[in-house]
């Protein structure tokens, strides 16, 4: 069974952790997701850097900016996590916009993530009407679950589109906005949680944007099956570097 | 066979909305109702008195006697540098102004290079009463001072793009995250005909007024519709689009594009998109634009800030692989040289953004009795400093 799957039906809230792979330094990458797995995350989300993230608030953004004048490409992130299944079994994830897919060729970046032994895929920018339409086909063939988001403003029609495709979870934005640490969730977003969680979706639903300490991760998981943090991670690794991963997860759970 | 998006917005393989879920339902209230608030009387009505009163339409078909007998050709400038404030942009702000108004958004947001469409977007919210911020790139800042005041005298919040080149394509960045920030009560205008469906067609029937003038104009100096040509820069291509517009199926009328080559195309200070691009998504859009092999976009270059966009709208991304229209690309210096010669043989200042139109004289040459419209998209005001600098008046 796809590994997203398996560790869906955990009964415990996932914490999920993003970064942006090639920073702080471009040969992180590794070291990063081995020591968060040893610090009991429970699944990661890698992220490619691109140029222009637009759904992403400053802080990603600027590491996406170091990490490309580090020099990361996608084939560089390729041969970094070659060997990444010999030592890792938490469900790795590839978060990043499609432009850079769309140029490795769509068919040939599913392929390399599937012999990697890369779980699923977030793409922002590629909405799920394109997905469906001329990329579904490609990701079941590699075995790629793809996860969609939505927000407050999601229409429960296409909420249930969107639950309907979808074939691991459903990524839950806390708020209609780009990422970053807030803190703390009020009313609308608990009444918007508590929403979700009565549909009864085939999918269950993991939150992101937004989250950043203990507080925040008890109320985003409260209705759902676990949270996403990283814009507060990124500070982290900036003010702390690689290897102080027990600090940073302590301050969550 | 149509030139024309298809109700996906797709033109040929180019366009659609590759767009992040948040934007979705704001783009999506857009494209279910764009065309039919576009057609309802009362809004065609409002737009077309606007647009005479307000703007000064039509605005002239120009005959440049001077200008022609230099290039044994027939050229008429379609005289958009004699809008309020200066450039076509006024056109598509004025008609995304009333969309907005309809929409019941009471909060607009733009982004601006040369600060020509942050100017008509400001002038428009202050005509209507509604709050405008416009996103700028630092760099572009400095160099288009006199507009960012303007902007500020009309009541506009200018804030500055301070992420990646600092340019257009970072200010159109950060007025896409506020949209996504804001997603109830806010209507983005965008300026040119980029970013996702529906906007290249809502920009492109906006500033279709264009070739619609020209047509009549043309019949009454030269009995026919239709020129032999029609000429224009392409930053995003909104001017572009719109002398286009009534043309694009018709064989008989040539249609050609003209980009900025910055330094030289091959110097790697350019923004010849066309020539340097590959297919792929910016701002929402599949199109070509410069990048990297690895899917980076490119930081563009040139001389005018109007032009400094790493992509083209999916129009012109069709027009150029379909082979429909000529594309051809032209330097600061070639520039710099026919705006000074429109200047003195025309009594003309034209933008420098116009000025890479008027530089394809020099070497592509037209049969004498050939009608040529050019595209006079603005009038150089804005760019005073940069020619003073450049020519040290
Ligand atoms: C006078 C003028 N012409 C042309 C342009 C380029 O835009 P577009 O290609 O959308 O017409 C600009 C943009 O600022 C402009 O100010």
């Amino acid at each position: 069974m796809n590994r997203i799957k398996s560790k869906l039906q955990e009964s415990k809230k996932l914490l999920s952790i993003y970064f942006t792979a090639g920073y702080p330094q471009i040969d992180d990458t590794v070291s990063i997701i081995e020591d968060l797995e040893k610090n009991g995350v429970d699944m990661i989300e890698i992220g490619l850097p691109f140029s222009d993230p637009l759904a992403d608030g400053p802080t990603i953004q600027e590491s996406s900016t170091k990490a490309l004048k580090n020099g990361m490409t996608t084939e560089k992130l390729f041969q970094q996590l070659k060997d990444i299944r010999k030592t890792v079994k938490i469900p790795l994830i590839i978060m990043g916009y499609f432009n850079p897919m769309l140029q490795y060729g769509v068919e040939e970046f599913c392929k390399k993530c599937e012999e990697i032994g890369i779980d699923g895929l977030i793409i922002p920018d590629l909405p799920v009407d394109v997905y469906s339409e001329k990329y579904q086909a490609i990701f079941e063939k590699h075995k790629l679950i793809n996860v969609f988001l939505i927000t407050p403003q999601t229409s429960e029609e296409r909420i249930g589109f969107i639950d309907s495709v979808s074939n691991g979870f459903i990524y839950m934005v806390s708020s209609a906005s780009v990422t970053g640490a807030t803190s703390g969730f009020g009313t609308e977003t608990k009444d918007y949680f508590k929403r979700i969680s009565k549909m009864n979706l085939k999918n269950p639903q993991i939150v992101g944007f937004g989250i950043s300490d203990k507080q925040s991760f008890k109320e985003a998981t409260e209705y759902s099956n676990g949270a996403i943090i990283g814009s507060a991670y990124i500070k982290h690794l900036t003010k702390n570097g690689v290897g102080k991963n027990s600090n940073f997860v302590k301050t969550i759970r | 066979m149509t030139y024309q998006a298809d109700e996906k917005g797709y033109y040929g393989e180019f366009g659609g909305a590759y767009i992040p879920e948040m934007l979705y339902p704001n783009v999506e209230e857009l494209r279910q109702q764009y065309i039919q608030i576009m057609q309802e009387e009362s809004f065609q009505k409002e737009f077309k008195d606007l647009l005479k009163d307000y703007v000064g339409r039509p605005t002239p078909l120009y005959f440049a006697s001077r200008l022609s007998e230099k290039y044994n050709t027939k050229i008429y400038l379609k005289r958009e540098d004699l809008c309020h404030t200066g450039a076509h942009k006024i056109n598509n702000t004025i008609g995304q102004i009333l969309m907005a108004k309809r929409l019941g958004k009471n909060r607009v947001i733009a982004e601006t290079g040369a600060g020509q469409h942050g100017v008509a977007t400001a002038t428009v919210c202050a005509l209507m009463g509604i709050e405008c911020i416009v996103y700028m790139g630092e760099i572009d800042i400095d160099r288009q001072a006199p507009n960012v005041a303007r902007m500020k005298m009309l009541g506009a919040t200018v804030i500055p793009a301070k992420s990646g080149s600092r340019t257009l394509k970072d200010a159109t960045n950060e007025a896409i995250r506020d949209w996504i920030n804001n997603p109830v009560d806010t209507h983005y205008i965008i300026g040119s005909v980029v970013g996702p469906h529906p906007y290249p067609d809502m920009v492109a029937r906006f500033q279709s007024v264009i070739s619609e003038e020209i047509k009549s104009q043309l019949l009454e100096k030269e009995g026919r519709e239709a020129p032999d040509y029609v000429v224009a820069c392409v930053g995003g291509g909104s001017n572009a689009a719109g002398i286009y517009y009534h043309y694009l199926d018709n064989p008989e009328v040539g249609i050609i594009a003209v980009e900025a080559a910055g330094k030289g195309v091959l110097t790697g200070e350019s923004a010849a998109t066309s020539a340097l691009g590959k297919e792929g998504i910016i701002h929402g859009s599949k199109t070509l634009l410069m990048q990297s092999p690895d899917g980076q976009i490119t930081e563009p270059y040139s001389i005018s800030a109007g032009l400094d966009y790493p992509g083209i709208g999916p129009m012109h991304a069709n027009l150029f692989r379909s082979g429909r229209a000529e594309f051809i690309s032209i330097t600061d210096a070639d520039a710099m040289k026919a705006g000074q010669e429109l200047a003195k043989l025309e009594g003309i200042i034209p933008a420098i953004e116009t000025s890479h139109a008027l530089a394809i004289f020099e070497d592509r040459k037209f049969k004498k009795d050939d009608i040529v419209v050019l595209n006079l998209s603005g009038r150089g005001d804005k760019d005073l400093s940069t020619y003073i600098e450049y020519f040290n008046l």
